[in-house]
């Protein structure tokens, strides 16, 4: 268990955070844009305050 | 069921959302009376009147706490309960619940204000209830937070919109930043005197990690959440990018957490710590302005609306405010410019930059926009509007402004020293030189005030008159019938 005291000291922690948070929002950034396809099926969630609109519209039309 | 295959809208719980939304009007006027006046007692001290209970240390907190959670926090809930419905497709969770959340919120606001004015505090700011008040709050949010996810849970949209993203990491960190800080210990079971937890440098780090959260993820997330229904719905087109309003999220809720102990250089604070909070300041700029430009360029092709839509321009302004006070408080948070800003009055112009500027003016944006839809009319003076966003807009102005120079004014006297070493100006002088600067910031307050008198006005009117074409809206059903 002595392994576990490696991480009570700031100076292994703080680069070690740094890595850990860099590298989740590189490959956040790398998921949303890294592949076009994907990218548009992202850029398709825009429309969704306006999913209720045309439903109401078209529950009028009825 | 199709995501699309919805009835109408009587299908969701809007009687929360107009209750919430009303509250959120009579908090903003109750709110910003208390800001005007303690405003003026700064300018003109007669206004103590020798009355204890109205001075300004103890109407602050009334203040602070009516704007912020009364004012701010009923206009969120009203806005969250309004989105997370219309953007999953699904009525509300909890209907009990979410009434309870209406009433235990208001009731700990008032009994906020009312302890305040008796002399109660626990004497961390944004947080000066006393323990049983913040038992309270602590019922109320966790309900908030069955009521907000349940709905989720239940969406019949596949995808959780970006909106709800950002009310829900106003939530869970809220509800972090509230238990933590307030962790007290009461002198006794009937008394509303409690200590906190905490002691010296640990104690300040606590309030100002509680203290800078509550802006990034109360004043800040939930506002954004906002933003992004209310811009594009009001603009009549989706947002510009919701690839970038992912990252935005995502980057915005990485950083703010680090940067509170920007409130706490030249302290006792480790200078690692104070290093730490100022670098992720900085960093901080990137996702705020992503996020400006993000909501600004869904107008993009459409700048006329600016012209005759005085809602978008309240959005809009609110935005570039957004940018302008996200700007101003990563410079804040460079420990040279915090030396000599610190203490001063620019700090305090810096906060209502962002509450006025940006919390109120997109809060007003969303309630002129959602308010007629909730009572199934029209807004009933669009004139009325256009009026309120210039008031508005002068009076934070002029309040920004007079702060701003006062601020750098005291800094500047402050560490002025004349030829033998000695301090050039006694504090007294100080204060005597932001006289005129005092009277400009109640005269900015006083002009805002004015503007959300006339708000209140138009939306008291407004839902007069849903209610009056709700009311014969039968008989109007049966004389075209023939019947």
């Amino acid at each position: 268990m002595g392994w576990i005291y490696w991480f009570s000291s700031y100076e292994h922690t703080k680069p070690l955070a740094l890595v850990i948070l860099f590298v989740t929002f590189v490959v956040i950034l790398v998921y949303v844009y890294g592949n076009k396809k994907r990218g548009e099926a992202i850029e398709s969630h825009k429309n969704i305050p306006f999913l209720d609109d045309d439903s109401n519209a078209r529950e009028e039309k009825k | 069921m199709t995501a699309t295959e919805i009835s109408s809208n009587e299908q969701y719980n809007f009687e929360i959302v107009k209750k919430f939304a009303f509250m959120a009007v009579v908090w903003g006027l109750i709110g910003m009376s208390i800001g005007v006046y303690i405003a003026s007692e700064l300018a003109w001290p007669f206004f103590n009147l020798d009355i204890p209970y109205i001075t300004f240390g103890r109407l602050r907190p009334a203040h602070t706490s009516s704007v912020i959670f009364g004012f701010g926090g009923s206009a969120l809930f009203a806005t969250s309960y309004y989105i997370v419905q219309r953007t999953c497709q699904a009525r509300l969770f909890g209907e009990g619940l979410a009434t309870f959340t209406f009433w235990g919120w208001q009731a700990a606001i008032v009994l906020a204000d009312i302890s305040y004015m008796l002399g109660y505090t626990q004497a961390r700011e944004y947080a000066e209830m006393e323990w049983p008040i913040d038992l309270l709050i602590e019922v109320t949010w966790v309900s908030y937070l069955i009521v907000f996810v349940g709905t989720i849970m239940k969406r019949k949209q596949p995808h959780i919109y970006v909106a709800n993203w950002f009310f829900l990491s106003f939530i869970l960190a809220t509800a972090l930043l509230h238990t933590f800080n307030n962790l007290a210990v009461p002198i006794s079971l009937f008394s509303m005197k409690s200590y906190s937890l905490f002691a010296g440098t640990q104690d300040a780090m606590t309030q100002w990690w509680y203290g800078h959260n509550a802006v990034g993820f109360f004043l800040t997330a939930a506002f954004l959440g906002m933003m992004y229904y209310f811009v594009p719905k009001q603009a009549g087109r989706p947002i510009y990018s919701y690839r970038l309003s992912i990252v935005h999220f995502w980057a915005l809720s990485f950083l703010y957490m680090w940067v509170g102990a920007h409130h706490l250089h030249w302290t006792a604070l480790p200078d690692w710590t104070s290093t730490l909070a100022a670098t992720f300041s900085i960093m901080l700029l990137l996702p705020s302005w992503g996020g400006m430009i993000n909501g600004i360029m869904t107008l993009s092709g459409a700048w006329d609306k600016l012209r005759t839509d005085p809602i978008m321009r309240f959005m809009i302004v609110a935005l570039s405010f957004y940018g302008m006070s996200t700007f101003e408080g990563p410079l804040m948070a460079l420990k040279d410019v915090n030396a000599l800003s610190h203490y001063t009055d620019w700090t305090v112009g810096h906060v209502h930059s962002g509450a006025l500027g940006w919390v109120a003016m997109i809060t007003f944006g969303s309630l002129y926009h959602m308010i007629p839809k909730l009572w199934n009319t029209r807004i009933w003076s669009e004139k009325l509007i256009g009026i309120h966003f210039w008031l508005a807009t002068i009076g934070v102005l002029m309040y920004i402004t007079a702060m701003w120079i006062s601020g750098i004014t005291q800094g500047l006297m402050w560490r002025a020293f004349d030829q033998y070493g000695n301090l050039q100006y006694s504090f007294v002088e100080s204060v005597a030189a932001m006289h005129p600067l005092y009277a400009m910031r109640a005269f900015g307050g006083m002009f805002f005030l004015s503007g959300m008198v006339l708000m209140a006005t138009n939306i008291m009117m407004t839902i007069r008159q849903g209610g009056r074409a709700a009311a014969i809206a039968p008989a109007v059903k049966l004389a075209s019938a023939g019947v």
